[in-house]
């Protein structure tokens, strides 16, 4: 097994496992969230467009985070520098 | 498919070459400035206003009031930049609609540029609200030994910026190509439509999260009454009116 072949397999093993793990805690908290500020809405209809904006951004925050993970497994996949140097590398 | 529009290199002469990120963003600068001179053109005052000025109009008193409720202080100086860059971001995210465009903000340049002038832009508002002295000691609250972790707070939230619209526009990107090799029929479209409305929160998020970040410099002590004042609906005009009257 040489290094192209391990760097492929572990580029790709480690992609999906960073987005299938990375994106378990956002969904946890983006829940947790949406409930809270559901059930505030529900008690202070006055004051829905201030927390749905809070929510908003609160979200954005958290999907981030997710986010962070998609751009890693991206880099993994597309644009991974040790592939590009094995690659390079004459007689990889 | 690309990771970035960087990549996709339209013409090169030497060192000198144009990519498909600067024409986009050209394009979309030519966009705005044409529409905003041609729409400001013939101001009227009369009862009587062309759908341009009303188009415009409704845009300025909205972010007038979203920076006016977010930062709990007169919008007027950070109308300009807020402003300019959340129709930066909300135009080249709506222009998806349109085939062969690819928005700038696929493209982590055009978002880290955006998100260094943020990066500029609080320390510019704090020191001319506050004096350079009043800006640098909120850098010592509450011990001298949190400065480290301000500066890395700085940074980091750049960063986070820069990423997370990269990360949503490059995202909605590639789950719109990879659906149109698995389900080309109908269910792209519907991604493509929830890939517009995400780049709209997206682009109120980053003006929202700018005018946190320069509002929280540019107000470091003053603001911490009115968080616990309650706020009476009648009153609220009033309140706010003598507000602005306090200001500097």
């Amino acid at each position: 097994m040489n290094a192209v072949t391990i760097i492929g397999t572990v580029s790709i093993i480690v992609a999906g496992l960073t987005i299938t793990l990375g994106s378990i805690a956002p969904a946890l908290a983006q829940g947790r969230a949406i409930t809270q500020a559901l059930a505030a809405m529900a008690q202070q209809p006055d004051e829905a467009a201030t927390i749905a904006r809070t929510l908003f951004v609160g979200l954005a925050m958290i999907e981030s985070l997710a986010i962070y993970c998609l751009v890693v497994a991206m880099i993994l996949i597309f644009a991974n520098p040790f592939w590009n140097y094995v690659i390079a590398k004459p007689g990889g | 498919m690309e990771l970035s529009l960087d990549n996709l290199v339209l013409w090169q002469r030497g060192p000198v070459l144009l990519n498909a990120t600067m024409l986009y963003t050209w394009i979309v600068m030519v966009l705005l400035v044409a529409g905003s001179w041609l729409g400001t053109r013939k101001l009227s005052t009369g009862a009587q206003i062309s759908p341009w000025q009303n188009l415009l109009e409704v845009l300025v008193a909205g972010v007038r009031e979203q920076i006016r409720q977010i930062s709990q202080q007169d919008p007027g100086p950070y109308l300009p930049f807020i402003g300019t860059l959340f129709v930066f971001i909300s135009v080249s995210n709506l222009l998806t609609i349109f085939p062969g465009y690819h928005p700038p903000t696929y493209s982590l340049s055009t978002t880290a540029a955006l998100a260094l002038c943020v990066l500029a832009a609080v320390p510019c508002f704090g020191i001319a609200r506050q004096g350079l002295g009043g800006y640098l000691s909120h850098y010592l609250k509450p011990t001298v030994l949190m400065l480290p972790f301000h500066i890395l707070s700085e940074l980091t939230r750049t960063l986070a910026l820069a990423v997370r619209l990269f990360g949503n526009v490059m995202s909605g990107a590639m789950i719109g190509a990879i659906l149109l090799a698995v389900v080309p029929l109908f269910f792209p479209l519907i991604m493509q439509l929830l890939e517009l409305l995400i780049g709209q929160v997206q682009a109120f998020i980053f003006a929202v999260l700018a005018t946190v970040y320069i509002a929280s410099a540019a107000q470091a002590h003053e603001e911490k009454r009115e968080v616990i004042l309650p706020r009476p609906n009648t009153q609220e005009q009033g309140s706010q009116k003598s507000q602005e009257d306090t200001e500097p």
